[in-house]
């Protein structure tokens, strides 16, 4: 049974390395000669003002995040769901089961929806 | 061959857990949490528990590591303010219950048997099982959750939107 | 089918509140800023409609079953408890009417946040099982700690809502993790094959003392008892007064409610073990409460301290178990919930425009500026001491003679004389009332919600004490069912 498992890990292994190499020959073969004004921050062509992180952070990064972590957990319960709704003997429960799920977390969406946090202003 | 793919994934994640600890750069010892977290998933594939491992990658890797990150950039915590919070002179007594409690857990591992706790038969796979209970003995706890889940919602909208304009 | 009509029949009541509270959210959008209270009143009207379905249920063959696979069981226990935190929820709505348009807090979420802690009260009330008991105590926490930080223009209310959430998920962690020791000690969460497991002495392991020792930590927060009551004082200070008033009351009595479950009817056999670490707990919070209190010079604070010691007196009637000490607790958080709710009214008609009404000087001078207020906080303050014909002097007076009868005189002596301690907080506010002249003018709101509420809270006070036969008999059967 392991051994379905074994091309999940051979693929993220290649994924993880060949992101290492490009990262990793790119700064081998690239050129490296830094000097005070390359390394100041870009601020739109003038001399940097202040700290970036005491700057003005947008609280809707915080609202998105917590909105994909609950969608996520969600998510993660339609796993077990899909491997049980083809078993005849509970799969009717189980559809209706899921739906009024679904269903609670469906108001959460049209609450988000409507209150604007889904807008991006 | 199983007891290789253990020990690349323990060895991994132990490193992973020590620069954790020893980076200077909180994103990097971020990062470094994330990726002794995923081989902590698949130790979880070893254990024959895939689903398990699923939800290790998408709760904590997925989500609380992200919440950590949003947290260490939005908060720069410089070397001197951390100076000032828990000053070096304080610091004996971290080091010396650190010890202590490593020689209680060592204690307690290597004197416990762990007879009967290896990963479990074949089957049903793990999926299965955890599926059909829970859509039958562990129903209500369920359908709490998903109200726990709109509520989690509701609350963050309203706490993090401000009101008054 | 494996769930049938009955499943379906005992989690109405629930259904119904969380429904309610869905749709709610949904309808508020509808609804103009001026006319929030339509909110209000719906959701009135759908803790009256569980009530309603609560009440039908009792007679039933539903009662007395487990449901769910052992999950959730309707018994006297549980609806008794349901209907203190209907009565709970309904107050602290009545009394938010007026207090929302004062802070400019006035939204719909506010009332659908109150019924979905509702419904996660409820359903800790009748959880017959370790995993439903803490899914459902989460599902009570988390609109609390939202609606104690709902008053965003205030520092306090967004420190105390800080506090009480941090602590809060980290005692619930350490909750879970005492369930997952008691699982991998007896094989099961529900709380019937947790005895029945626990019956045989071969399982008493030093791991059960640790899982004993976490779940008193976890459920010991959730209900502010020493030294898990760090966050009361400034939760209780900073939140809106109603929501104070719905966390004295509503949550803490929940909780009581789930902790009486698990310890009489899960950790039974283990009863050696858990009663001395809930003794320590029961009278260090009657100590410190009791004491804090006298010298705190803000009113709500004074009453988060009282709240910590009157714990005790709760866990103190968990200690002496039997049907007696379960019905004692019973009867306490009832008359509680009438007591608290009626002082925290008060508080609230005292918070107009500019003035606060949070410090105890400002109510110097009351009776002579205000005489029904004043009247109306003598009788709480009187009932909170635990001064006859009030209800609070038959609560306490139930639990010493639980104990009595168990032989734990000791315990009730302790209990005893912190209640006389206690009482010099509570008197010292009746007599800054009557015998002092007012210092400054006194505005006070005047709402018929708060009205009401007032007439329903000090009506509860005054008839749990003078009459308490047919409550208390209602607390026995309730009780005896544990």
């Amino acid at each position: 049974m392991l051994l379905n498992y074994l091309p999940v890990l051979l693929m993220s292994g290649f994924a993880a390395f060949m992101a290492g190499m490009i990262l990793y020959v790119s700064s081998i073969l690239s050129p490296h000669h830094p000097y005070r004004e390359k390394l100041t921050a870009w601020e739109c062509g003038m001399e940097p003002v202040g700290d970036a992180d005491t700057g003005h952070f947008r609280v809707h990064f915080f609202i998105i995040a917590i909105l994909f972590i609950l969608f996520d957990v969600e998510t993660l319960f339609l796993l077990p769901w899909a491997v049980v709704i083809a078993d005849k003997s509970i799969s009717l429960l189980a559809y209706i089961e899921m739906f009024i799920f679904i269903g609670v977390l469906a108001v959460g969406l049209v609450y988000a929806w409507a209150k604007g946090a889904l807008d991006w202003i | 061959m199983e007891r290789l793919f253990f020990l690349i994934f323990a060895s991994v994640a132990v490193v992973s857990a020590l620069c954790v600890v020893l980076f200077r750069n909180p994103v990097r010892s971020a990062l470094a949490l994330m990726l002794c977290l995923l081989q902590v998933a698949c130790v979880f594939v070893l254990l024959r528990s895939p689903f398990l491992a699923v939800v290790q990658v998408f709760v904590y890797v997925g989500a609380v590591m992200v919440l950590f990150l949003f947290v260490v950039m939005i908060l720069d915590i410089r070397q001197a303010e951390l100076e000032a919070f828990f000053p070096p002179r304080n610091r004996w007594l971290m080091y010396a219950i650190i010890p202590v409690i490593t020689f209680e857990f060592l204690l307690v591992i290597l004197g416990t048997s762990f007879e009967g706790f290896g990963p479990g038969a074949g089957g049903e796979t793990k999926v299965e099982v955890i599926g059909r209970a829970l859509f039958t003995e562990y129903l209500l706890p369920f359908e709490v959750v998903s109200v726990l889940l709109l509520v989690a919602m509701v609350g963050a909208i309203v706490m993090a939107k401000k009101r008054w304009d | 089918m494996i769930f049938g009509l009955r499943d379906v029949m005992a989690v109405i009541p629930e259904a119904i509140v969380a429904g309610a509270a869905c749709l709610l959210l949904l309808v508020d959008f509808l609804i103009a800023k001026k006319r929030k209270i339509i909110v209000a009143a719906l959701s009135i009207a759908a803790v009256a409609a569980a009530a309603f379905f609560s009440l039908y249920l009792v007679g039933t063959d539903v009662m007395w079953k487990k449901v769910f696979a052992g999950m959730f069981v309707v018994d006297g226990f549980s609806t008794f408890f349901k209907f203190v935190l209907y009565l709970a929820t309904v107050l602290s709505m009545m009394l938010s009417f007026h207090y929302v348009k004062e802070e400019d807090i006035n939204t719909g979420e506010y009332y659908t946040l109150m019924l979905f802690s509702l419904s996660g009260m409820m359903i800790a009330a009748s959880a017959s099982d370790l995993l439903s008991i803490y899914v459902a105590v989460e599902l009570m926490s988390i609109p609390v700690y939202v609606l104690v930080g709902f008053l965003q223009k205030d520092a306090r209310s967004n420190e105390a809502a800080m506090k009480y959430v941090i602590l809060g998920a980290f005692s619930s962690g350490v909750l879970l993790y005492g369930i997952s020791f008691i699982y991998g000690i007896t094989g099961t969460t529900e709380l019937s094959a947790v005895a029945g497991a626990l019956a045989d002495p071969s399982m008493h392991t030093p791991a059960l003392s640790i899982a004993i020792i976490m779940l008193v930590a976890g459920f010991g927060f959730k209900i502010a008892g020493v030294p898990f009551h760090m966050w009361a004082p400034d939760a209780y200070e900073g939140a809106p007064t109603p929501i104070t008033g719905f966390m004295s009351a509503g949550p803490k009595a929940a909780a009581c409610a789930a902790v009486l479950r698990v310890f009489t009817e899960g950790l039974q056999p283990a009863y050696s073990r858990w009663v001395v670490i809930v003794a320590i707990v029961a009278v260090l919070s009657l100590v410190y409460g009791n004491i804090v209190a006298i010298a705190q010079k803000n009113i709500k604070r004074m009453l988060a301290y009282s709240s910590i010691g009157h714990v005790g007196y709760a866990l103190l009637g968990l200690v002496a178990g039997g049907t007696e000490g379960a019905s004692s607790v019973m009867y306490y958080m009832a008359v509680y919930a009438f007591m608290n709710l009626g002082a925290f009214s008060i508080i609230i008609m005292m918070r107009k425009g500019e003035q606060k009404g949070e410090m105890i000087e400002d109510y110097t001078g009351l009776a002579k500026t205000r005489g029904g207020m004043a009247l109306l906080m003598l009788i709480f303050m009187f009932s909170l001491a635990g001064l006859p014909p009030t209800a609070g002097f038959i609560g306490k007076f139930y639990i010493f003679m639980a104990l009595i009868h168990k032989g734990m005189v000791g315990l009730a002596v302790i209990a005893v004389l912190m209640s006389a301690v206690g009482a010099y907080f509570y008197i010292r506010i009746v007599m800054l009332m009557y015998m002092k002249d007012p210092v400054n003018p006194v505005e006070t709101a005047s709402s018929r919600g708060l009205y009401y509420a007032l007439a329903i809270a000090a009506a509860g006070t005054i008839l749990l004490g003078v009459y308490p036969g047919y409550f208390i008999k209602l607390a026995q059967m309730a009780g005896g069912s544990l």
